[in-house]
């Protein structure tokens, strides 16, 4: 299969001198065409900065991202993200019909066609026929299913979440996860989730990428040998499942030893730097680089 | 469901729509009765009772020919020039405050440098500067229009700042992640985001209008509602005054109240609109 | 420290526009004095002991009438934000009564109070109310209920309820209504007085000056001490609600 993203010693570091720190340390890795692969790790460890990298919209402080081929140097072309507040993601003032083909409204495509693929969209994420509502009149489930759905009509070579579930409840969450695999296996793209539920990771997708604590680094790159068909009860019960998630389990949260008060500390001091930068970031709106 | 029935419900809609308006007008018509017998029981001739205002107000501005609707010269003279000189102000302070306040509220930076400079300027009483713009366009309706203009953008521009910069930092992320052109990123995206802020502004400026439209008028003006009211002080005809006063108030009541429609209508996507007056 | 330098660059690259403007004579110089002109005319007067009496007066007057709007506008803010039978029995003479513009009732106050310092405070007052009672009555309705809710489950008295968590978080709201008023009754004060021409203030020192022999470069000058007047209190209160609002984390939009 060909390699549709390659991450190649990146790292990302912020702030600079005596306050600096590094969310990222030397990450590398690559995707396959067609892949479902998720990434899992603590909170406050990086996994966001990572994505933003390869979505372009934080340059990494080292390392080069490839999508197909090309360097990714801001927002590639076809790419598409699921962010995880679907509220605030989608355009309140926009029908859920018009939020979808948001991504559309630039490209040289004729209104029709536009409509179309839109509705489309809407079809392969099971909300056809609520185009015309308002997306505060929808679910949290809903609405970020709109949100897959517009991503999924910009038709891209990569689809990015960033912890696209944990915002809703655990039985929307299941029905999600089942149509994430459902869509990314008819649709054949390549998608990249980026999560903390171990569960979640093992369930979702054929490949998982275990980080560490901050600074982040790949501590494992396991293949998840569970059936193409999966069901939320027998999958879970089963003996595979069990063991993998087990794994990811004993990997993320490091054996005993391991494990010391300083690091738990230093981890946790990480998490407040990261929430104080993104605090400030947020603060300062347009302050992000356009 | 019975025609008896439909009918009914139909009527207790009416009825408790009716209560509604009658319960909060209820104490202003109490205070005007009191005001009346109070002023006929002898008050002060700044005072007049209520039905004198108003029959003079009727003679003042409903006895004219029927070819013009009733209407008198005295509104074709002074009513629309003024609500004319007001409305353009209001309208081109609109303009510019938009278009301005999304240039300079689309970079921190840019705001660094004119911020100060435009709350000081918010700061300046308007009429102050009315003698500048008088010998700048001369005694006329350049000169209200321009003080106007002055005196109403800066509500409008300030908030129209501050709705852009304070865009959702996830809605940013995710135009961005769609590579938004900056065209559909404006109109689509930080117009709508700020959209509220700006019509909170564009109200105030509503307010600011009317209220420098009067004083410009009262300043140097041949005609104008302010005018006549400042003419009428001058007679001392307080009836003619008070006419004058409470249209002032309709209007600005009327104004509001029409604003207050539109901006629920255009932002009827909010579903969490408080209820602000 | 940046942020101030790149304000001063502002500041200094208009008051250069400015100059230019007048000296390449795309207006007239004795209209519009050039900014240096103007600047020095400030300094002058900022030495003048009956400048220095009139700016006094004014802002005497404009704390008269803030402390008395603030006397009136926040208990009727604080009742009527609280009994909502009052709310809707007010709304209507509110409603009627505030879009007069100030203005239109100096003639009318210098008819029945005189043109004293009375007719200034009088409508600086009335100026000053409105956006004191309505911050007011909107910062009651951002009351969090579950806060409330949580003191109640905890046994709070009703009285401590009210003082040490309703009064607290409607106390950001008002400070704001009352930083809008500020600015707004000095705006009124000074008004007033270019109007009706008082005795002292700063508002009759520019209308002095723009009557008669026009003295422009007295004109601007009053208007700029005015501006910056303004300028400052605004800046000083709304520095003065950040740190002591901190805590707040309400998004408190002002209502004018």
């Amino acid at each position: 299969m060909p390699t549709m993203l390659e991450v190649s010693g990146v790292s990302h570091r912020y702030g600079s001198g005596a306050k600096a720190h590094t969310a990222v340390h030397d990450l590398s890795f690559t995707v396959e065409a067609g892949q479902l692969a998720s990434i899992v790790g603590p909170s406050g460890c990086g996994k966001s900065t990572l994505l933003r990298c390869i979505a372009g919209l934080t340059p990494p402080t080292d390392g080069t991202i490839s999508l197909h081929g090309d360097r990714v140097a801001g927002v590639p072309d076809d790419l598409a993200v699921v962010f995880q507040d679907y509220s605030r993601s989608l355009f309140p003032w926009l029908s859920v019909q018009k939020n979808v083909e948001f991504p559309l409204r630039w490209r040289p495509i004729p209104r029709a066609e536009r409509r179309a693929r839109a509705a489309e969209a809407l079809e392969h994420v099971g909300l056809s026929g609520v185009g015309g509502k308002f997306p505060w009149q929808l679910s949290g489930g809903m609405q970020q299913r709109v949100s897959i759905a517009r991503a999924l009509a910009s038709r891209p070579a990569l689809l990015l979440m960033d912890e696209p579930f944990a915002s809703v409840d655990a039985q929307t969450r299941f029905e999600l996860e089942d149509l994430t695999r459902r869509v990314q296996r008819e649709q054949g793209s390549t998608v990249l989730v980026v999560t903390h539920d171990i569960d979640e990771s093992v369930y979702l997708s054929d490949r998982v990428l275990v980080l560490s604590k901050s600074p982040a680094s790949i501590v494992a790159d396991l293949r998840v040998e569970l059936p193409a068909e999966r069901d939320q009860i027998t999958t879970r019960e089963s003996a595979e499942f069990v063991t993998l998630r087990g794994e990811v389990a004993r990997l993320l949260h490091g054996d005993g030893a391991a494990t010391s008060a300083a690091a738990t500390a230093a981890s946790d001091a990480a998490e407040w730097d990261l929430a104080e930068q993104s605090k400030s970031m947020d603060a300062t709106g347009s302050k992000t680089r356009r | 469901m019975t025609a008896a029935t439909l009918s009914g419900r139909v009527g207790r809609r009416a009825a408790r729509g009716a209560t509604a308006v009658v319960r909060s007008w209820l104490l202003f018509a109490i205070l005007v009765v009191i005001w009346e017998f109070a002023a006929r029981a002898g008050g002060s001739k700044f005072f007049p009772p209520p039905t004198e205002i108003a029959v003079r107000a009727a003679h003042l501005w409903f006895t004219g020919p029927a070819s013009s609707l009733f209407l008198t010269d005295a509104v074709f003279d002074n009513v629309f020039p003024s609500l004319g000189r007001m409305l353009g102000g209001w309208v081109l302070a609109a303009v510019v405050g938009i278009v301005l306040g999304m240039l300079a509220g689309r970079s921190g930076k840019a705001m660094d440098y004119v911020g100060p400079l435009f709350a000081f300027f918010r700061s300046i009483p308007p009429p102050t500067l009315i003698p500048v713009f008088a010998v700048l366009f001369g005694l006329g309706s350049g000169m209200q229009i321009g003080s106007i203009i002055f005196g109403a953008v800066w509500p409008v521009l300030l908030n129209t700042v501050e709705g852009v910069r304070s865009v959702d930092q996830v809605k940013v992320e995710t135009a961005r992640s769609f590579r938004t052109p900056k065209a559909y990123w404006l109109g689509m995206v930080v117009l709508p985001a700020a959209a509220p802020k700006i019509f909170a502004g564009l109200r105030v400026s509503l307010s600011i209008s009317l209220l420098l439209m009067v004083v410009s008028e009262l300043i140097g003006a041949y005609n104008g509602i302010g005018r006549s009211l400042l003419d009428a002080q001058q007679d001392f005809d307080f009836p003619t005054m008070w006419s004058w006063l409470v249209l002032l108030g309709i209007l600005g009541y009327v104004f509001n109240t029409i604003f207050l429609a539109a901006e629920r209508r255009v932002l009827a996507w909010q579903p969490t609109r408080l209820g602000r007056d | 420290m940046l942020k101030l330098l790149r304000g001063l660059a502002g500041l200094v690259g208009f008051l250069l526009l400015w100059e230019v403007v007048v000296q390449v004579g795309l207006v007239s110089k004795t209209f519009i004095p050039p900014a240096s002109v103007v600047l020095v005319t400030v300094g002058d007067l900022l030495g003048d002991p009956t400048f220095l009496r009139d700016i006094v007066a004014t802002m005497l007057a404009w704390l008269i009438a803030i402390a008395i709007a603030i006397a009136i506008a926040v208990p009727a803010g604080l009742l009527l934000g609280s009994v909502p039978v009052l709310r809707t029995a007010t709304a209507a003479i509110v409603e009627f009564l505030r879009p007069i513009p100030v203005a239109a009732l100096v003639p009318l106050v210098l008819l029945v109070i005189g043109s004293g310092p009375e007719a200034k405070i009088t409508l600086g007052v009335y100026a000053a109310l409105w956006p004191i009672m309505f911050n007011t009555i909107y910062g009651m309705g951002e009351i969090d209920p579950v806060l409330m809710e949580t003191a109640r489950a905890c046994g709070t008295s009703r009285f401590r309820i009210l003082s040490s968590v309703a009064l607290p978080q409607t106390a950001p709201f008002v400070f704001t209504g009352v930083r809008l008023s500020a600015a707004i009754a000095l705006i009124a004060i000074v008004s007033t007085e270019f109007l009706a021409g008082s005795e002292v203030g700063l508002g009759n020192f520019v209308l002095i000056a723009s009557t008669g022999s026009t003295r422009f470069d007295l004109v601007l000058a009053g208007t700029v001490v005015a501006g910056a007047l303004g300028y400052l209190i605004n800046e000083g209160l709304e520095r003065l609600g950040n740190r002591l609002f901190r805590w707040s984390t309400v998004d408190r939009e002002a209502i004018a």
